[in-house]
Formats: C-alpha cells, sequence, structure tokens
C-alpha cells in the first residue's frame, strides 16, 4: 500500500515544486487576508489576540480553497485520472496522496505566514504555545481531508470552483470552530484548549475514514 | 444489427459484449452493440462523429459501465476487474505536461504492482522516442505526446490494447512506424482495437473493421492486413 502511495504523493511534490502553482496562489491570498484584517481591526493588545484565532483559520480556509479547487484539475487536464483509474491500485491510495500533499502546502504557507502574522498582528502568546503545533496540523488536516475529497466529488461539474466551498464549509464548521476556540485560548491563555483539541482528532479520525471509505465510489462515478 | 465472429462456442474470446446500450441521459450513445473480439486480432472502428466510437473503448476499458447488456473480457471477468491487462489511449495525452517522458513512464509502471512492465527508456525506444530527452512533456509536439501517450499503453504489455484515434496530430511517417509497432503487437496474440477517422493508416493491420452509425454497428467486414 504504501509504495503506490509515496509514487502519487512523489509526483504530487515534484509537480508542485516545478510549477509553484499552489504554494504561491494560497501564500499571496492569505498574505492579502492577514494584512486586510489588521488593517480593518487595531490589532494591539489583548483585543488581537482574540481575534487572532479567528483570522489566522479564516486566512488558511479561504486560501487553501484556492489550491484544493485545483487539487485535481491536473488529473482532469489530459485525463490523466482515466490513467489512473485504469491502475490495478486502489483509490484510496491516490487519495490519501493528494491529502498528504495538500496538507504539506497548506502548512508550508502557514508556517511562511507565521512571522508576518507575529509582526502585524503584535502578539505574545498567553499559553502553552507548543499546543499550537496540535491545533494547526489537527485543523488543516480536516480542512484538506474534506476538502480533497469534495473537491473529488466535484470535478466533474461545471461550477466547480463555486460548489466546492458551498460543500466544503459547512461541513468543516466544527472543525472550524474547534480550530479557532483552541488557537484563541493558547494565544490568550484564559482557558484550557484540550477539549477542542480532542474534537478536533475525533472530527479528524472520523471524516478521514469516511472519506476513504468513499473515496472509491466518488473515484469510478460516471 | 449485430456483429459476431464467433465461429465455434468453443472460441475464446478475448472480449465479449452483448447487447450493450449506453445512455448519457435521454441521449444513446450505443443501441444493442453485440461484438465479440478475439485474441490476436486487429478491429478497426469506424464511424463518424458521435457514431459511438469511443464510447464502446471507454466501456471495453471499463470506465464507463453499460446501461444495459453486459460485457465481459479474458473470459468472464467484468472490466473493471482486469484493468491491469486492458491498456487503453484516449484522444488526450493522459499524462503530466510538468514531468518529462521518463518522469510520467515512471510514474504509471510503478502502478502497476507485481505485473511485468516494460522498462520506461524500452517503451519509448519502441515509439521512436529518445529516453534522453530531458523536456518536460509540456513542450512536446503533439505527435510526440501522441507516441509517450502510446509508450505509456505499452508500459505493462496489455492483453487488450484500445487506442482512440492514435493517429491523430501525427505525420505519416510516424503513423506507418506505429501501424509496424501495433503489427508486431498483433503477432504477440494480442488484441488491438482502434478508432480512426484515417481508415487507410489503419488497413495494413485491420483484421476487422466495425462501421457504428448512431451508436449502432452498421457494418462487420473483415479487412485485408498484411500478414
Amino acid at each position: 500500500m504504501l509504495h503506490a502511495l509515496w509514487t502519487h504523493l512523489v509526483k504530487d511534490l515534484r509537480i508542485e515544486w516545478r510549477s509553484r502553482e499552489a504554494v504561491n496562489s494560497m501564500l499571496f491570498f492569505a498574505l492579502l487576508v492577514v494584512v486586510l484584517f489588521s488593517l480593518a481591526f487595531d490589532p494591539r493588545g489583548a483585543f488581537s489576540r482574540e481575534i487572532a484565532g479567528g483570522v489566522l483559520c479564516v486566512a488558511t480556509m479561504f486560501a487553501s480553497v484556492s489550491a484544493l479547487n485545483q487539487a485535481w484539475a491536473r488529473e482532469i487536464r489530459h485525463q490523466v485520472l482515466d490513467a489512473q483509474r485504469m491502475a490495478p491500485t486502489p483509490g484510496a491510495e491516490l487519495f490519501l496522496a493528494k491529502v498528504l500533499a495538500n496538507f504539506l502546502f497548506v502548512s508550508v504557507v502557514q508556517l511562511l505566514l507565521a512571522p508576518v502574522f507575529l509582526v502585524f498582528y503584535n502578539l505574545h502568546v498567553e499559553g502553552q504555545a507548543w499546543q499550537l503545533a496540535l491545533v494547526l496540523p489537527l485543523g488543516t488536516w480536516a480542512l484538506v481531508a474534506n476538502g480533497t475529497f469534495f473537491a473529488a466529488l466535484s470535478i466533474r461539474s461545471r461550477n466547480r470552483e463555486l460548489l466546492l466551498p458551498l460543500i466544503l464549509f459547512p461541513i468543516f464548521m466544527p472543525a472550524l470552530l474547534a480550530m479557532v476556540l483552541a488557537t484563541t485560548s493558547i494565544l490568550t491563555g484564559d482557558s484550557d484548549p484540550t477539549l477542542w483539541i480532542k474534537l478536533l482528532l475525533g472530527y479528524d479520525i472520523i471524516f478521514t475514514t469516511v472519506c476513504l471509505l468513499l473515496f472509491d465510489v466518488v473515484l469510478n462515478a460516471e | 444489427m449485430t456483429a459476431n465472429v464467433c465461429e465455434a462456442d468453443s472460441t475464446v474470446f478475448c472480449a465479449r459484449l452483448n447487447e450493450v446500450s449506453k445512455l448519457f441521459g435521454s441521449f444513446a450513445a450505443l443501441r444493442q452493440v453485440t461484438v465479440d473480439l478475439e485474441p490476436g486480432r486487429c478491429y478497426v472502428l469506424l464511424g463518424e462523429n458521435g457514431a459511438g466510437k469511443s464510447t464502446l473503448l471507454r466501456v471495453l476499458a471499463g470506465l464507463l459501465r453499460p446501461s444495459f447488456g453486459t460485457v465481459k473480457v479474458f473470459g468472464d471477468n467484468a472490466p473493471q476487474d482486469a484493468r491491469a491487462r486492458i491498456g487503453y489511449m484516449s484522444h488526450a495525452p493522459m499524462l503530466y505536461d510538468e514531468l518529462t517522458a521518463q518522469e510520467n513512464l515512471r510514474y504509471f509502471a510503478s502502478l502497476y504492482p507485481g505485473r511485468p512492465c516494460l522498462a520506461p527508456a524500452e517503451a519509448l525506444k519502441q515509439v521512436g522516442l529518445d529516453p534522453a530527452l530531458t523536456r518536460t512533456l509540456g513542450q512536446y509536439s503533439q505527435g510526440m505526446r501522441q507516441r509517450t501517450s502510446l509508450a505509456r499503453v505499452l508500459l505493462p504489455v496489455p492483453e487488450l490494447l484500445l487506442l482512440d484515434e492514435p493517429f491523430s496530430n501525427m505525420d505519416v511517417e510516424s503513423a506507418r512506424q506505429m501501424v509496424e509497432l501495433l503489427a508486431g503487437f498483433r503477432q504477440s496474440n494480442r488484441t488491438i482495437v482502434i478508432t480512426t477517422h484515417q481508415r487507410e493508416m489503419a488497413a495494413p493491420i485491420a483484421d476487422w473493421v466495425l462501421t457504428l452509425h448512431a451508436g449502432r454497428v452498421a457494418s462487420f467486414e473483415p479487412g485485408s492486413p498484411i500478414r
């Protein structure tokens, strides 16, 4: 199983390294959101810590949609997906590799965004900063696992770029809420984010499993 | 109208389509098509645009399920269960523009674990391309892409080769080389199905010529292949 997954993943990373389409589009969009929010609100003191979690999560979410919309575009462009369907490897591996690739792309954007974010919002973490290393990957995984699945579901649709956020955002809402509240808890140090981290973990396990089980149906849909 | 090349019940078929119809909404792309394909034969599908040629190939490849009727390949298998033994080349190259030909072929070869595949360099040589080319596929001409696409199909050495318009975008010499390659393929008891508008190109290897009209088999005649 790991062999085909690795093959798909290396291919996706190689293509992104050469084109930089996903990371560039996400990075500029996220930067724009962060800067615009910093202009719209007064990013100083305690208030900035209260809204920073929400701004970071929303910036990541909107930026990711541009990359997720492109997630299957290369496979569709020259009917590569048909060649992949003809191969005797389970679709779940293709899906998981795509999720991993998107997860890495979004994580790279978050890492590049972090210093900008700290400067623009003048942030000092009051809680336990290491917990952000749990919250952000768990929230990102929830976003890209669902996003990759629903992007695959909507690839045959004419309005796929509109359809993806319409399906994805309502489903992602519980994870978004947990991600925002956990991040805010960590930044302000007001409450314990453990409950929200557990909720994110449970969400990830359930939705990743469901997506893996259903992906073959989506892949072979006519 | 149906076409049947079965001469005896004991004949082993590479593929059998029985009363196959394929509907897209209310449009019938295929209507009660019955065809038996023997191993080691080359079948050429002719027909005007929208006659159902590409749909027939996709049904044989297992990429589309028939709305009515049955498709069996290599005995009693559904095409979906025997995809590794079927090679399908479409109008589109089915390759990544951002990768080189070798990278593309290495990627697809590794998706066939346990099946002996040609080496990517060997497959490229077979279709007349230089394996040492380091350009990405996006910088290839249409004809070179077409040949790389054929190399991809040949990689897992399929027993049933389905080629949708393989000669489009190809110059006469390249098309002639492709026909020679396919002739060798057919002689190793493998079955080829080609759709084309260029009947004369495929004529040297056509054992049977099947003409579709509005999704139905209009004629099914022996060809005059050069052996």
